[in-house]
């Protein structure tokens, strides 16, 4: 089935990263016929090897190569060698992630526009728009089977749910229901529908949420024009003297370096190694690294503004039983600076295992104030808070100044800190949150700091100008015309939603555009 | 609360179950530390048995659970006398930590303080050191992964082989 093409074929399109953008690219650009080689760095897992366990899944998916940290972001604390919670592994986070595949509202394309400037902060707006979007945003909900749109309906609601939904209906909420969740409610796709299993993150072993392993990319290779070469780490991108790519160096599985030829690189690691490997990949001509002549690569770092609020009830909940993330709360996701800051966030249901729930709940605590909240694991609810955070030019990846991976390249350090905005969001939702839970009983509640990043994003950014950032409105780099940015890091702003399924969106428009381009022999 | 007597050396796990009546005790003998009323023991091939003890005593009262028996505290912390015996500079860290912890707690060393207060006072002291943050760290996944515990805390753990919760009580939540 599966096609395997020559290292010296220059006629393929090469992406690095196999997730949300790097996996839907190398399908639609496969079934318009065009040959793509992925390079991913992780090892292939089917659905049905993952596992039910989360320190023995974390073993299994998560990219656990070294990385530094430092900021005033609590996780450079906690988790100093653990910036993100990402995956290394064939379908990338896409076999992490909890499902929630909402549309940016418009506003949110236009964050500088709408905002207005911000201190200390380096707002864009968009070089596209919501209504340029929408067409590849159904394009991309009816791909991943995405409940509330097409008539599939939402998913039945899970005990957490319900009481996140009777706390935003005491609290006047309009807004709340199961989601929009890329997980099925009903069998379709020859996949099957939800079983309320509970480990979303750890990999859906019923194949009911959609992934990129198992979608796209057999999609892809039954077409015979897509190959994906997994344990296939990228190095280093090479160019000619008139500065396209050319080609990209890979350690395959026994750490030897090869060169898979390229006609056309796009770069989908996820929004630490994406930018690392454009700055590991300078030269004599591009001595800053690749598409970085904006000096914008690596900047901009965006997390979304997280953190988490569980509560104890005096009866019974099960949190963990059922889709992990299906109940959403959308009315703080609006625009309303009365509130004490731009932009705006969602509340969406969350549980841990009782594992992660004892190195998250306050990583670092002991004693009995933290050990009686867990003795009532089964008494909890939780909820995660997701909302817009600030761009800022000293939020970045760069490359180590010494420390350097087993191939011997710089690894990344990614700095953090808070903006203000954001720290004012994240106070305002762990208000109302409290507010939420105490109004249906709860006993205590636990205002939770936010995990390793799940969401990474803004380090290669699209803008208009080619001095503002890396990328065109297409993830073409402003510089290099064969070398494209397929993934979250390609994104001006965050928005408050949840980025995979813009991700999708951008990577199905992006290939009609490389689709188109190749035609016109223009790239 | 869990005390501690130091039997003699010499003296037999028989002789020390004859004994009777001493409660949820735990029992240096040897290399070991033996709890007769819950019949289980933990052999150290590094560190001394009664580091092994205190390690305990101290896992507890980093996590304090009541409902939680020893012996799980026992499996969370036995990692650090394996650890010790391939590396002899965490070795003495181990044993250099504990004896500290000790001087500090007085002459009746950290097991001899009665009330988990005091302990945690003492506790509070070394917070910083690398010594506790190596048994803190440690011991937030030895102690909570193992399978064993999940039920005392009402969590059911994998649900795959199971079919999921969509016939077991997803949605079975009845007090809202």
């Amino acid at each position: 089935m599966a096609t395997a093409f020559d290292l010296n074929n220059d006629g393929v399109v090469v992406i690095i990263g196999s997730g949300a953008g790097g996996g839907t690219l190398g399908n639609e650009l496969a079934q318009k016929g065009v040959d793509v080689v992925i390079l991913e760095a992780g090892a292939r897992h089917e659905y049905e090897d993952f596992i039910n366990d989360e320190w023995d899944s974390f073993t299994q998916l998560a990219w656990k190569d070294k990385r530094t940290t430092s900021g005033d972001w609590r996780v450079a604390k906690d988790f100093p060698n653990l910036p993100a919670w990402i995956v290394k592994s064939v379908g990338g986070s896409t076999t992490h992630w909890a499902g929630a595949s909402l549309r940016f509202q418009e506003h949110e394309f236009k964050a500088l526009s709408t905002y207005g400037k911000v201190e200390s902060a380096t707002l864009l707006d968009w070089p596209i728009t919501l209504a340029e979007m929408e067409p590849y945003y159904a394009k991309a909900e009816a791909k991943m089977g995405v409940t509330g749109t097409n008539d599939w309906p939402r998913l039945p609601g899970n005990n957490n749910f319900k009481v996140l939904k009777a706390g935003a209906d005491k609290l006047g909420y309009k807004e709340c229901h199961t989601g929009n969740m890329a997980i099925n409610s009903v069998e379709r796709d020859d996949r099957l529908s939800c079983q309320q299993t509970g480990f979303c993150f750890q990999g859906c072993k019923w194949g009911a949420k959609w992934s990129t392993l198992y979608t796209e990319i057999p999609k892809g290779e039954a077409t015979g024009h897509l190959e994906v070469r997994p344990n296939a780490m990228a190095i280093k991108i090479n160019h000619d003297a008139s500065g396209k790519v050319t080609g990209v160096v890979y350690a395959d599985k026994d750490g030897k370096l090869q060169e898979q030829k390229a006609r056309i690189v796009a770069v989908a690691g996820n929004s630490i190694e994406s930018p690392r490997l454009l700055l590991n990949s300078s030269s004599g001509k591009f001595p800053d690294g690749l598409a970085n002549s904006s000096g914008q690569v690596g900047k901009n770092y965006m997390r979304h503004t997280t953190g988490s609020v569980y509560a104890i009830f005096d009866k019974p909940v099960h949190m963990y039983r059922g889709t992990t993330m299906a109940g959403i709360i959308r009315d703080e996701a609006r625009h309303d600076p009365s509130r004490g800051f731009v932009g705006g966030y969602e509340f969406e249901t969350l549980s841990l295992g009782l594992p992660f729930m004892a190195a998250f709940l306050d990583p670092g605590a002991w004693g009995r104030s933290f050990t009686t909240a867990l003795d009532h694991y089964d008494h909890m609810a939780g909820l995660w808070i997701v909302g817009e955070d600030m761009p800022r030019a000293e939020n970045r990846v760069t490359l180590h100044a010494d420390m350097k991976d087993e191939h011997g390249m710089p690894i990344a350090e990614v700095h953090f800190d808070d903006h203000p905005n954001d720290t004012a969001m994240r106070n305002h939702a762990y208000k109302q949150a409290s507010a939420l839970y105490a109004a249906v009983g709860a006993t205590r509640t636990f205002p939770t700091p936010p995990y390793p990043s799940t969401h990474n994003l803004g380090t290669n950014r699209m803008s208009e100008k080619a001095a503002d950032g890396v990328v065109n409105k297409h993830g073409q780099s402003h510089d290099i015309k064969n070398l494209f940015v397929s993934d979250g890091s390609q994104f001006t702003t965050g928005a408050a939603e949840n980025p995979t399924l813009t991700i999708v969106s951008l990577a199905i428009r992006q290939a009609d555009y490389i689709a188109a381009q190749m035609s016109a022999k223009t790239i | 609360m869990v005390t501690i007597y130091d039997g003699k050396p010499g003296l037999s796990r028989r002789e020390l179950l004859k004994r009777g009546g001493i409660g949820a005790l735990l029992v240096i003998s040897g290399s070991a530390v033996i709890s007769p009323e819950h019949a289980w023991g933990l052999e150290t091939s590094a560190l001394k048995p009664e580091t092994m003890a205190t390690l305990i005593q101290m896992a507890r009262d980093i996590y304090p659970h009541d409902q939680v028996p020893d012996k799980y505290y026992a499996i969370a912390v036995k990692g650090h006398d394996e650890q010790a015996g391939k590396d002899s500079a965490y070795k003495t860290m181990i044993e250099d930590g504990i004896a500290e912890l000790d001087k500090k707690s007085g002459d009746g060393g950290y097991r001899g303080l009665g009330w988990e207060e005091q302990r945690v006072a003492v506790l509070k002291q070394i917070e910083a050191t690398p010594f506790f943050q190596a048994i803190r760290g440690g011991l937030v996944v030895s102690l909570y992964n193992q399978k064993e515990v999940w039920p005392i805390f009402g969590y059911e753990g994998e649900s795959f082989s199971k079919g999921g919760y969509i016939a077991r009580g997803f949605n079975d939540i009845e007090w809202l």
